[in-house]
């Protein structure tokens, strides 16, 4: 059969269309993104009309999809690990009210932070809201689970993740796809209290959630994707879980490994895999991708009869992800190095675009803010936060989406002023405004640069939730509109800019100062798109 | 049949058109093919890598591990350097000679190359000087695709048709160029390496 070369993301976004959703629903999250552009882009899935638009948020997003299963179809959800933290209050009730159309979360973990803030292992969530999670060690896994997933979720009747890493989501390879599975009948849920979590029918439904665990466990024990080989020697047992079995594979290129191996692709952990491995083994080394997750598990396990190692023995480092050299060195291989790095590479750290307007705003925002002390401008989360680096190092703190006009409030409450909050357009959208209201709500002496690029940049340019909304918007969360001023940050206004700052620092009182450009990176998309449709119309 | 290969250079140098070519040839030869690369924050003007690893029986991992590269193909010189502990100790650098300075610290150029030199097999060419004759500067990563084809165990032709395939959309004109640089780029490293 035909072999498609596709990203991890990609044959997840495939799977789901093959799986038969009605909608996929996403905010856009380095590893995730690719997934739902995927199926935005995918001739298929318009034809057959799947919703695929961006979501404000995480939590909107993870709501919308919860909506569409209520109402009996299949859908599925998408986001980094990082924004399974925004929709956490919706992902851990959705466990309890259940499905009812199949509903798949695939959550992109990113562990060695290669654009994140952390590296949380979302197995800990799946576990926390007690649903089964597969775990694929490969594309066509990915593909796989996906795809099987929305029928193994209608048959659990719980919404199921999918998690995966940067590693599997950012690599591509040969796919092979399965039979297109229909979409589902509108249909509603059978019981009308499933999905109403008053306090007594909450006690039911967890009751019921409880009860299930056995059935998850049976069910992943059953699991084609979890699979035990007993091996001849029995000092040592080796469990690898998703993308740790391709580098435990690349230690054995001849399939030769002498110690019994579990492969673990669907949790929650079947005890009697571990059964059998107490009986076999005399150790056991954990190998995952993030956290010490089966490791802390197992070794409660077995006590103190077996000894467990890991990420938390250090018999791999406790941070960062996993290759083969640190799973090969866990195994006591001899890992092989190339020639030494010479001293003149240097490090290339990435840095905004050239003639991106970020640059011309930070310009005056330095300037404006020359003559107090440092340290009074609280960043946020996109490209923007490449400000805190040379030659700007304009920002002091960029720590999760929104987080920039609510600490701006807070550190202007206890007597930090002027406080400055720069804040990209989608971010604002996604979690500064509910922080705008506050800081009206409590009159705090704050400035809230809203840096509008008319994009979701620093992910590759997706629409912005916030595009052409943002004074509208600000007015309708009660900043006075004498003080929402709008700026074009370019070279030639430096002194306007400067000058508006140094206005609205002398305001007491919430100024929000928008300044407008395009993305400079939008902008050469767009126009060798226009010069395109120019060129030859009929495409 | 197995080759590893580090694609390196710096966010928008087009290494992900050369690895996406020598992808589609690799599939159409029915062998296995893995290749892991570099999205988000650090495309942004800083250093990016491919990992393409190709096989006619399956492969494990999406990384190459330490000491295992069969070639580092760099469209910049210091980024050639980057990756030297991945490079078996047979294996080859192909690497364009001209530099990409968006740093202020970029090191001295000639020292630069003089560390390339030192490597035992290596092949250094002035891609962009290549691809500006021919009249396409943006065309360099192609000519660079060329210089490294002796080191794929791949036949030429074979991703030649890679070529045509992936610009056919562009239209034949580009494709004929991309074959000239490619052509330029294969006949250099027959001569230099």
């Amino acid at each position: 059969m035909q072999k498609n070369l596709f990203l991890g993301v990609e044959a997840i976004g495939q799977g789901a269309i093959d799986g038969g959703i009605s909608g996929v629903y996403a905010y856009p999250g380095t590893p995730s993104t690719e997934i739902t552009e995927f199926i935005q882009e995918s001739e298929q899935a318009v034809e057959k009309g799947i919703r695929s638009k961006w979501s404000a948020n995480e939590k909107t997003a993870y709501e919308a999809a919860l909506g569409m299963s209520y109402a009996g179809k299949r859908c599925m959800v998408c986001m980094k690990h990082v924004g399974l933290n925004v929709a956490a209050d919706a992902f851990i009730n959705s466990a309890i009210t259940g499905i009812n159309g199949g509903m798949v979360l695939t959550v992109a973990d990113d562990p060695s932070m290669h654009s994140s803030q952390n590296e949380q292992d979302s197995r800990f969530y799946g576990k926390f809201a007690m649903i089964p999670i597969l775990e694929p060690s490969n594309q066509q896994e990915a593909y796989d689970m996906v795809r099987e997933g929305f029928e193994l979720s209608e048959k659990l009747e719980v919404p199921v993740m999918v998690r995966i890493t940067t590693r599997l989501a950012h690599s591509r390879a040969g796919v092979i796809r399965s039979e297109v599975l229909a979409e589902n009948d509108m249909v509603l849920p059978s019981d009308p209290s499933q999905f109403v979590l008053l306090p007594a029918i909450a006690r039911r439904r967890y009751k019921g959630l409880l009860e299930k665990q056995e059935l998850f466990e049976k069910t992943a024990k059953k699991s084609k994707y979890n699979t035990y080989t007993k091996g001849e020697d029995k000092s040592f047992g080796i469990i690898a879980c998703g993308i740790a079995y391709n580098y435990l594979k690349e230690n054995y290129p001849k399939d030769d490994c002498p110690y019994t191996i579990l492969k673990l692709s669907q949790y929650p952990v079947p005890q009697k895999f571990l059964d059998k491995m107490a009986k076999h083994c005399e150790e056991v080394l954990v190998l995952e991708e993030g956290y010490p997750v089966v490791e802390e598990h197992i070794k409660a396990v077995f006590k103190k009869d077996i000894q467990v190692s890991g990420r938390l023995s250090g018999a791999l480092p406790r941070d960062g992800e996993l290759n083969a050299d640190l799973v090969g060195k866990a195994l006591g291989k001899e890992t092989q190095l190339g020639a030494d790095v010479p001293e003149l590479v240097v490090n290339r750290p990435p840095a905004l675009c050239q003639g991106c307007g970020h640059q011309d705003m930070y310009k005056s925002l330095n300037e404006a803010l020359d003559k107090y002390t440092k340290g009074r401008v609280f960043s946020d989360i996109g490209c923007y936060t490449l400000g805190a680096l040379p030659p700007y190092k304009s920002i002091y703190s960029c720590v999760d989406m929104g987080a920039s006009v609510t600490m701006a409030k807070g550190a202007a409450d206890a007597g930090l002023i002027p406080a400055v909050a720069v804040i990209g357009d989608s971010t604002f959208t996604h979690s500064g405004i509910t922080g705008l209201l506050d800081a009206v709500n409590d009159e705090a002496n704050i400035i809230v640069v809203i840096s509008d690029n008319e994009s979701v940049s620093m992910t590759g340019g997706q629409e912005s939730s916030a595009l052409g909304k943002i004074e509208s918007i600000c007015t309708g969360v009660g900043v006075d509109p004498n003080h929402i001023r709008v700026l074009t940050p370019l070279k030639k206004y430096h002194d306007l800019m400067v000058e508006t700052f140094e206005e609205e620092i002398a305001y007491e009182g919430v100024s929000v100062i928008v300044f407008r450009r395009e993305c400079i990176q939008a902008a050469a998309k767009r126009l060798r798109k226009e010069k395109k449709m120019k060129d030859n119309p009929t495409k | 049949m197995k080759t590893d290969i580090i694609l390196a250079g710096v966010g928008g140098q087009g290494i992900l058109s050369i690895a996406s070519i020598i992808g589609d040839a690799a599939i159409n030869e029915n062998l296995f093919l893995k290749q892991a690369e570099t999205h988000g924050m650090s495309q942004r003007g800083g250093a990016v890598q491919s990992h393409l690893r190709i096989s006619d029986s399956e492969i494990a991992a999406d990384l190459i591990p330490m000491g295992k590269a069969d070639l580092i193909l760099s469209v910049e010189p210091m980024e050639a350097l980057r990756y030297l502990p991945f490079l078996s100790p047979e294996g080859y650098v192909v690497t364009n000679t001209t530099p990409f300075v968006n740093i202020p610290n970029y090191p001295d150029v000639d020292a630069v190359l003089a560390e390339i030199k030192k490597q035992p097999r290596f092949v250094a060419i002035d891609a962009d000087k290549i691809a500006a004759e021919i009249g396409n500067k943006r065309a360099s990563n192609v000519v660079m695709l060329g210089a490294a084809t002796p080191f794929l165990n791949i036949e030429p032709e074979k991703i030649e048709a890679g070529i045509a395939h992936i610009f056919s959309r562009k239209g034949e004109a580009v494709v004929e160029m991309n074959r000239k640089a490619f052509k330029a780029g294969l006949d250099f490293a027959m001569a230099n390496k």
